[in-house]
């Protein structure tokens, strides 16, 4: 069944902060390969400006995977979440992620429609430090395969 | 933000350094930990194969994240990526052999933008087949 348009709109309550930390992103920063020493040094990170270690543009999938969640597994809505795929996603930055960040990540359901038998959720999700700094806007089309026809 | 890579140095179809990732099944399962992003398709075959996968599948955000890699490895300071946005065309299948998946990004610049910035079109493929469709970057140069 189509999803219900109702929930466009939508916006969750935040999760809570989310602190980031210079093991995690060295963690993530080995685990696709990655060397650069602006992921691992403060020394390599101040060189270039930030204040701490810097984290991998797409870490910031970490930082809203529970708020992006909260939507996909949201009873109400209904996604069949064992037919889900990712579809698109996209990043967009006001400044980069830090070790030592306080991260809130607030999900705001942007679009719903159907394509060839498809069901397409894009949610939005704003990354903000805690106390309000806005830090990345992500924002992910989910494809649910095959449930629009049922 | 440090760029190393000055807007004057760029127009319009230069391109960035290509590389080509490895993407093995360990690969998948560090990821899994990294990310949090423990789906099953991602390392149990049995399960990617009955929901009609050709195997277990990379996932989408490691492909991006690698991706990825062509515009940080270019541009040295990873905050100078400003935007980076994909679409997952077709999966990126992963066999459990001493090879596993070999992923070949190149970039190319594209647009010149306002505010020394660029616009960069990445490309990736696999096994011969391209896996991301729409694959841009906005990167601030020096």
């Amino acid at each position: 069944m189509a999803l219900d348009q109702a929930f466009v709109g939508r916006t969750y309550p935040a999760n809570e902060p989310y602190l980031v930390s210079a093991e995690k992103i060295r963690e993530f920063a080995d685990a696709i390969g990655d060397d650069n020493p602006a992921y691992r040094s403060v020394d390599a990170a101040r060189a270039l400006g930030h204040r701490d270690v810097v984290a991998p543009p797409t870490f910031v999938i970490v930082v809203t995977s529970a708020a992006t969640a909260q939507v996909t597994s949201d009873p109400a809505l209904g996604l069949d979440y064992s037919r889900v795929v990712h579809g698109e996603q996209s990043f967009t930055y006001e400044r980069p992620v830090l070790a030592g960040d306080r991260l809130v990540a607030v999900a705001t359901v942007e679009k719903i429609r159907s394509a060839a038998g498809n069901d397409l959720l894009t949610v939005s999700c704003a990354v903000s430090t805690a106390d309000g700094e806005p830090v990345a806007t992500a924002r992910s089309v989910i494809v649910a395969r095959g449930t629009a026809k049922d | 933000m440090t760029a190393t890579v000055s807007f004057e140095s760029v127009q319009v179809g230069t391109e960035l350094p290509a590389q080509s990732f490895s993407l093995q099944r360990v690969n998948l399962v560090r990821y899994a930990g990294a990310s949090g992003d423990f789906n099953v398709i991602h390392w149990n075959e049995r399960v990617a194969t009955s929901v009609g996968l050709p195997n277990v599948i990379a996932h989408g955000m490691l492909t991006m994240a690698e991706a990825g890699r062509v515009l940080t490895d270019w541009v040295g300071d990873p905050a100078a990526v400003v935007e980076y946005g994909v679409r997952f065309t077709r999966v990126v299948a992963v066999p459990d052999d001493d090879t596993g998946a070999l992923l070949e990004v190149t970039g190319t610049v594209t647009e010149l933008l306002d505010g020394r910035r660029v616009r960069v079109e990445l490309s990736a493929a696999a096994a011969g087949d391209k896996v991301l469709g729409q694959a841009r970057a906005v990167v601030q140069l020096a």
